[in-house]
């Protein structure tokens, strides 16, 4: 059976193959489709997997460890960022191991097209001393995804599969095996393992330090590693590529079009195959090293005194950042190239922007019309559609740093005497990581406003669900807000007035107080219209 | 049989329902394919593209090398220059003339058009009174794929069983105002064709 997928979806494909129970995700770019796509298949009658969205990337780490202690297959999506907020579990799972198998999926952005940063997961694969599984195509995604739930219950290791934005947001076809069925509920009867109290922790640590030579041994001889050579010329001292992942496309399409005599390592499996690469490196007196991130490897095999025959990030054959190309392969193998066409000075750039009719409008410009009473205003801004508030015409925020980043700060901000300390964070953002730093300000009896841009989904990454809908006055109450601080108004152009007096009373208020500024987004609202 | 093509356009055009037509057509003939998009931020308003690449033989990169596209099929004329850098030597854009004029400093209409007609073989086509025709002002993009078919390597006739595969759930009606939208694209290319001859 071959089907057209994305790699998120040839990633969902592998795992409903490979028996999952369940999928847990917080919606994040690149990675949100892999559990849309899952979500799509359960709609058929008779489907059994769970695939609601989490509140945070720790919540569905969490569950999903769950899922596995209780001897299920269970499957983690997320972004790279998304990761920093699992962490916790992320390097704790690796020392409780698993039972069923679990994988983890991170999706990275190099070139950050949609993120605040460009952070290798690989680096996190290490720390926690766990496989990572990092595939070049749609085809090696959806086979490495069945292969990781394998070696995750045969090493008892959560096991994580890295892919690039590129890899995740791109289609081709993909042929499917054989799916498997779900693991039966089998609770682990394992009692040290799980109750990581020092005494325990020491010895499942010493066990995950003695796993990493049958990790290698597994990596030696993995089939998702191979030594490629496009010309069959036998020359002697040709240049050899290690091309980690996706780089191996790129050093392929370059080496087929120009008929390069280049010999290409293509590297999938961490840890490294040890054998492999050092028999690869003796073979060859100049070697590139591409990678698609940090210059991970790069680094580990140059070594601290630095090897001048391993060329790549580091000595700027390849760019220090940014995703890779078949012309920055092309460059660092030494390629003349004709310079392409220039973008002619016509074209002005077209960044994103608040769709018309948005809620989100309404609202900054009720806020920038208060804001301006006071010098030198600064707003707290968090991640979202809204982030997009921070551009013209509005100029409305002066953070975005990471989720629920606006809420603390502000907060801190106002411990330091800012007045007023002002913070816009969305609906999902809120439930994502926002509650625990309003409590922090209740309890510290900060003065703060805290505006809560309600538009009942979690916009950016297309319209899924959000966590507290309806909820947040009730939540806001729940962990203290006085009642009649806790205001809610509808962000329309006929509220206008109305919407600047509340937002001028508890800014002047010294206190916590929360507006939450409330109206569906209007691509949610389009999509319900369709449908309907 | 090797190419690659970039549609190009501003987010909520339609360029994956383009890019998903050719892909199935592209399918049948049992042809490789890799198609990169752009999702997240930019499909708000902003600029988005499309790499597909279509080939008898196997694909490695699922980007488009700079200088290496057969084909800009943009339906929106300002963001056909935006990939300049990509189009072969030899290279084609069919673009549609209709900006989209949602950021303040958007260049004189005009201009956009001349810098294009300067820049590579062209087809500009004005989409929309055509997509009007057909029987929507939003078929503007099937429209477009109709004046790049000939140069896809792909006939009409199995482009317009893609078509019909395509849009088959929504209906009959649905799918052949689609196959107009497409043929009186397609017969703006050929015109054009007959003016150079």
């Amino acid at each position: 059976m071959t089907k057209l997928l994305l790699g998120a979806e040839a990633i969902a494909q592998g795992a409903l193959d490979a028996g999952i129970s369940g999928v847990y995700a917080y919606p994040g770019t690149p990675s949100t489709e892999i559990t849309e796509f899952i979500q799509r298949a359960q709609r058929d009658p008779g489907k059994t997997v769970r695939s609601a969205w989490s509140t945070n990337e720790k919540t569905a780490l969490e569950a999903a460890l769950g899922m596995s202690y209780a001897g299920k297959r269970s499957l983690v999506c997320m972004k790279h960022v998304g990761l920093n907020v699992a962490a916790d579990p992320f390097m704790n799972a690796s020392i409780t191991g698993v039972h069923g198998g679990l994988t983890i999926v991170v999706a990275d952005d190099p070139s950050m097209h949609s993120s605040q940063n460009e952070q290798d997961s690989r680096v996190y694969g290490k720390f926690a001393m766990i496989p990572v599984l990092e595939p070049a195509n749609q085809q090696e995604a959806y086979e490495m995804t069945r292969y990781a739930f394998e070696l995750s219950e045969k090493s008892r290791l959560p096991v994580m599969l890295r892919v690039p934005t590129r890899l995740s947001h791109s289609r081709s076809t993909v042929q499917r095996g054989e799916p498997r069925g779900q693991n039966p509920l089998n609770p682990s009867t394992e009692k040290g393992q799980w109750i990581l109290l020092p005494a325990n922790a020491r010895g499942n640590y010493q066990r995950l330090l003695d796993k990493q030579e049958e990790l290698v041994a597994l990596s030696e001889s993995s089939p998702f590693n191979w030594v490629k050579r496009w010309s069959n010329e036998e020359t002697n001292n040709i240049t050899g590529v290690i091309a980690f992942g996706i780089a191996y496309n790129y050093a392929m399409e370059v080496i087929r079009a120009y008929h390069l005599p280049v010999e290409v390592l293509k590297i999938s499996t961490y840890p490294l195959p040890k054998n492999l690469v050092n028999r690869f490196i003796e073979k060859h007196n100049t070697l590139l090293i591409a990678e698609e991130g940090y210059p991970v490897c790069e680094e580990l095999l140059k070594g601290y005194r630095g090897d001048n025959a391993l060329r790549g990030r580091l000595d700027g054959t390849l760019p220090r950042t940014g995703e890779l190309s078949p012309g920055l392969l092309a460059k660092a193998l030494g390629v003349e190239t004709s310079e392409p066409n220039a973008v002619p000075a016509i074209v002005k750039g077209r960044p994103p922007m608040l769709c018309q009719g948005c809620g989100h409008r309404d609202l900054f410009h009720a806020l920038n019309e208060v804001m301006a009473a006071y010098p030198n205003y600064r707003v707290f801004g968090d991640i979202g559609c809204y982030t997009l508030g921070a551009l013209p015409p509005f100029n409305a925020i002066h953070t975005c740093v990471d989720m629920g980043a606006a809420i603390t700060m502000a907060k801190g901000a106002a411990d330091a005497g800012m007045r007023p300390a002002v913070c816009v964070i969305g609906d999902s953002t809120f439930t994502h990581s926002g509650i625990t730093g309003l409590l922090d300000a209740v309890n510290d009896r900060s003065p703060l406003t805290v505006i809560i841009s309600d538009n009942e989904t979690t916009a950016m990454t297309g319209g899924q669900d959000s966590a507290g809908t309806g909820r947040f006055h009730d939540i806001c109450r729940g962990i203290g807000v006085a009642e009649k601080h806790i205001r809610t108004l509808v962000p329309l152009k006929r509220n206008h007035e109305e919407n600047v007096k509340v937002l001028r009373e508890e800014l002047e208020y010294e206190g916590v107080s929360v507006i939450i500024a409330q109206r569906e987004c209007v691509q949610t609202a389009k999509r319900k219209r369709k449908k309907a | 049989m090797n190419k690659n093509i970039i549609i190009a356009g501003v987010g909520g055009q339609g360029i994956l329902t383009i890019a998903a037509i050719i892909d199935l057509a592209a399918m049948k003939l049992g042809l490789h394919v890799k198609q990169a998009e752009v999702h997240g931020m930019s499909q708000r308003g902003g600029a988005v593209e499309s790499h597909l690449r279509l080939s008898s033989e196997e694909i490695f990169s699922d980007l488009i090398p700079l200088g290496k596209a057969d084909l800009i099929l943009s339906i929106e004329p300002m963001e056909a220059l935006r990939y300049l850098p990509f189009l072969a030597p030899d290279g084609v854009i069919v673009a549609a003339t209709e900006p989209i004029e949602n950021i303040g400093n958007y260049p004189d209409r005009e201009k956009v058009l001349e810098t294009i007609r300067q820049s590579a073989q062209h087809l500009l086509v004005e989409a929309e009174p055509l997509a009007r025709e057909a029987g929507s002002a939003r078929a503007g993009n099937v429209v477009m794929l109709g004046a790049a078919s000939p140069y896809l390597g792909i006939s009409a006739g199995q482009m317009e069983g893609a078509i019909a595969r395509f849009f088959g759930r929504k209906g009959d009606e649905v799918v052949e105002m689609n196959i107009n939208a497409f043929r009186l694209g397609r017969a703006q290319a050929i015109k054009k064709d007959e003016t150079n001859q």
